[in-house]
């Protein structure tokens, strides 16, 4: 009971500034919905305050560094076109930039959309036609669940917002980047993206996370809605490689229609602390949904994946598959809920999250979590926790391939599983470059160590 | 100078001595058998010879070629010209078969201060080696032995070798589990890489290989010492009599 009576914001008087700063200068703020649902979410957030290990949805993290922390919402800082033409992809539909959660349009490119797309900034958006937001922003995304949702929704300022008509395939994704800097004081952005994409459209995003000239505490916490319609496809990338100073916490909440097909993959190479939340509900019956993920740590990064697949509809199935690789003293986990409506029959959910500690101090929490009201459905779930295997190592040695060789050969197929997956050949060429590069960067950290016995756990089971 | 000379060699696996003074000299062009009962020590000779490190020599020395293999990592021997091919070969998702053997060639070409091979060069000699094998070229599509069954691995061990070209093979049981067929080929290709620079220790338990694989010298390993050496027929007569009467009756081959 006196847990709940302390549960108080840290610093809740520089939130209470940092709120009231925010609104002065918000777009949007005659907009009776909109300053609602900011306000609620303030007051939300300020009953609850930040949640602790005690909370089971948080056990394994300890969000307390961010707690602890007095953040101030990023300056504006300028950057040349010419220092961003390095985190430049090709072959994309659109680039939107983000510099402190600020979207810049001379870094962007927005030119060139079939009709039917639309690809702005949130901001400018709820400054121009409201109208279309209002239907969905703030629909999905559950303040009530989670604090960080509640902190984002308060601050909800600038973003993405994707907009693809019915009937319209847009096949190329849309690239957007975060970019944060170095600053004196620790800092904090709240990115808000809507992605709407109609009935039989098909959609493709990327959310890149990166950290520009050197490190400084910043702390990113990203909300995004995506919302397939019926028959839509769609697709969404996370990357996160900010440096290790950063706090990064995001949450993409897909809300699916009848027969949609959506994808979610990420992949975590950077940040100290991080919390990937992934929140599909299949809302339609015939519904498909694949959430595949690679997470890499080492050193002291904390990388934690918090799945909750929520089935709502008969007849949809759902694919997890998680691949980690944790080195050093990283600490990874694997949280996978998966809940079964009493309406959503013929569910044929699974689970997969696979594991590799290369290190002795390493640790990965790895849980499952099945709830199941329907009583004709189909879940399995499993989590393997390993090394690398001294047999394959031994196989591909005894050929000629040096000890190093083979390691890098190993985990570029462990994580090459993942990277299969994933359907955009854009997105897979970007994510194998960014899997090259954190390869050789560990190899030039020299943390290899020879991997000892073999021992793996299997759990395997079905329920 | 012979290629291989093993010398009173003793290894250790968690503290059990499983060989106990093997002498074997091995020279360029010869086959040899080794032959023995389950557990006697052949697979244990056959991984020391590779280099793998949880066994652990006590005593004795290999020299390959008059340097010290027991110096070597595996990557060195195989570099050196050992190749083993594997009892149980290993599946590993995510490395494909083509690449796999082009990295393993070039690391070998590499060492011995050739240059690498590119594709251009590399499929046409690879496509040669698969015929040798019989085998179907979508196999090597695929990820390192995964899903192949028990005779498509024992083959792909043989494609390794063929493309490898090492100096001194060792067959770890390839015939256990394959059916007539199977054997057949695997034999003809291991028989078309007989050379004279060439020289093979075929490890096996069965005698069912030597009619296929004609050795040129026998030996019996039981109990992890060789207890009897000879020529081919002395694998016919343990087809006969088995296993049980090597170690009662006199030797007169050794002294």
């Amino acid at each position: 009971m006196r847990e709940t009576a302390v549960a108080t914001v840290e610093h809740l008087e520089s939130w209470l500034e940092n709120f009231t700063e925010f609104e002065k200068q918000a777009a949007g703020q005659k907009l009776p919905w909109l300053k609602k649902l900011r306000e609620d979410a303030f007051a939300r957030f300020c009953e609850v305050g930040f949640p602790t290990t005690r909370d089971e949805d948080w056990r394994f993290t300890n969000v307390s560094a961010i707690a602890r922390t007095q953040f101030r919402p990023a300056k504006t800082t300028r950057l040349a076109p010419g220092d961003t033409t390095a985190w430049r992809v090709d072959n994309v539909a659109a680039t939107l930039v983000f510099v402190n959660g600020r979207f810049e349009r001379e870094l962007s490119k927005l030119d060139g959309l079939p009709k039917g797309v639309t690809v702005a900034s949130l901001r400018e958006q709820i400054e121009t036609h409201p109208e279309e937001l209002e239907k969905h922003l703030g629909r999905y995304a559950e303040m009530k669940r989670d604090p960080f949702v509640a902190l984002n929704t308060a601050f909800l300022g600038d973003g993405a917002y994707v907009h693809v008509a019915r009937g319209v395939v847009l096949e190329a994704p849309v690239y957007l980047l975060y970019l944060s800097t170095k600053e004196d004081t620790p800092t904090m952005t709240h990115p808000r993206n809507l992605i709407v994409a109609e009935d039989e459209a098909a959609v493709a995003v990327i959310e890149d996370y990166a950290s520009v000239g050197g490190e400084s505490v910043v702390f990113s916490n990203a909300v995004t809605e995506l919302i397939a319609g019926e028959s839509t496809v769609a697709q969404h990338y996370l990357i996160e490689r900010e440096h290790l100073k950063a706090f990064n916490v995001s949450t993409l909440r897909i809300e699916q229609g009848r027969s949609a097909n959506v994808a979610s993959h990420s992949l975590l190479l950077g940040g100290g602390l991080v919390r990937n939340n992934v929140h599909p509900v299949l809302a339609g019956e015939g519904g498909e949904c694949l959430i595949n993920g690679l997470f890499w740590g080492t050193g002291r990064q904390h990388l934690d994946n918090y799945m909750h697949v929520e089935h709502a509809a008969p007849h949809c199935g759902s694919r997890q598959f998680y691949n980690g690789i944790l080195d050093g003293q990283a600490h990874g986990v694997f949280h996978g809920r998966i809940v079964v409506h009493k309406i959503a029959q013929k569910t044929d959910a699974k689970q997969t999250n696979r594991n590799l500690l290369l290190s002795d101090d390493a640790q990965i929490d790895t849980k499952p979590q099945l709830e199941i009201y329907a009583d004709d459905v189909k879940c399995t779930h499993g989590a393997t926790i390993g090394q690398i295997e001294e047999n394959a190592l031994f196989y591909l040695q005894s050929r000629g391939i040096s000890e190093a060789e083979a390691r890098k050969l190993l985990l570029m197929a462990f994580a090459e599983e993942c990277v299969d997956r994933m359907q955009s050949s854009v997105a897979r060429e970007h994510i194998e470059r960014l899997i090259a590069e954190h390869l050789l960067l560990m190899e030039s950290a020299s943390r290899y160590q020879p991997a000892g016995r073999v021992v793996e756990r299997r759990v395997e089971e079905i329920g | 100078m012979s290629l291989l000379e093993i010398k009173n060699l003793h290894v250790q696996v968690d503290g059990n001595e499983i060989l106990k003074g093997i002498d074997l000299t091995v020279n360029a062009g010869e086959v040899h058998s080794i032959m023995g009962p389950n557990g006697s020590g052949k697979s244990t000779l056959a991984q020391v010879l590779a280099r793998r490190d949880a066994y652990e020599v006590t005593k004795g020395s290999i020299l390959f070629e008059g340097k010290d293999l027991l110096e070597m990592k595996p990557e060195e021997a195989a570099c050196e010209g050992v190749f083993l091919a594997f009892q149980y070969p290993v599946e590993i998702p995510g490395i494909g078969n083509t690449y796999f053997l082009r990295s393993a060639l070039n690391a070998q070409r590499k060492h011995r201060g050739l240059e690498e091979m590119d594709a251009m060069d590399f499929l046409p000699m690879f496509r040669e080696k698969l015929k040798l094998l019989e085998m179907d070229d979508k196999l090597m599509n695929r990820s390192l032995n995964e899903g192949f069954s028990g005779g498509e691995k024992k083959r792909n061990e043989i494609l390794q070798m063929a493309v490898l070209e090492p100096k001194l093979a060792i067959l770890d049981e390839t015939d256990s589990g394959l059916d007539i067929d199977a054997l057949r080929i695997v034999a003809g290709g291991v028989n078309s890489l007989r050379s004279p620079e060439r020289a093979m220790l075929v490890v096996t338990h069965y005698q069912r290989l030597l009619n296929y694989i004609v050795p040129d010298f026998v030996h019996v390993l039981v109990d992890g010492r060789i207890v009897r050496s000879g020529g081919k027929e002395l694998a016919l007569e343990l087809e006969e009599r088995g296993y049980s009467w090597t170690e009662h009756e006199p030797v007169g081959a050794r002294s």
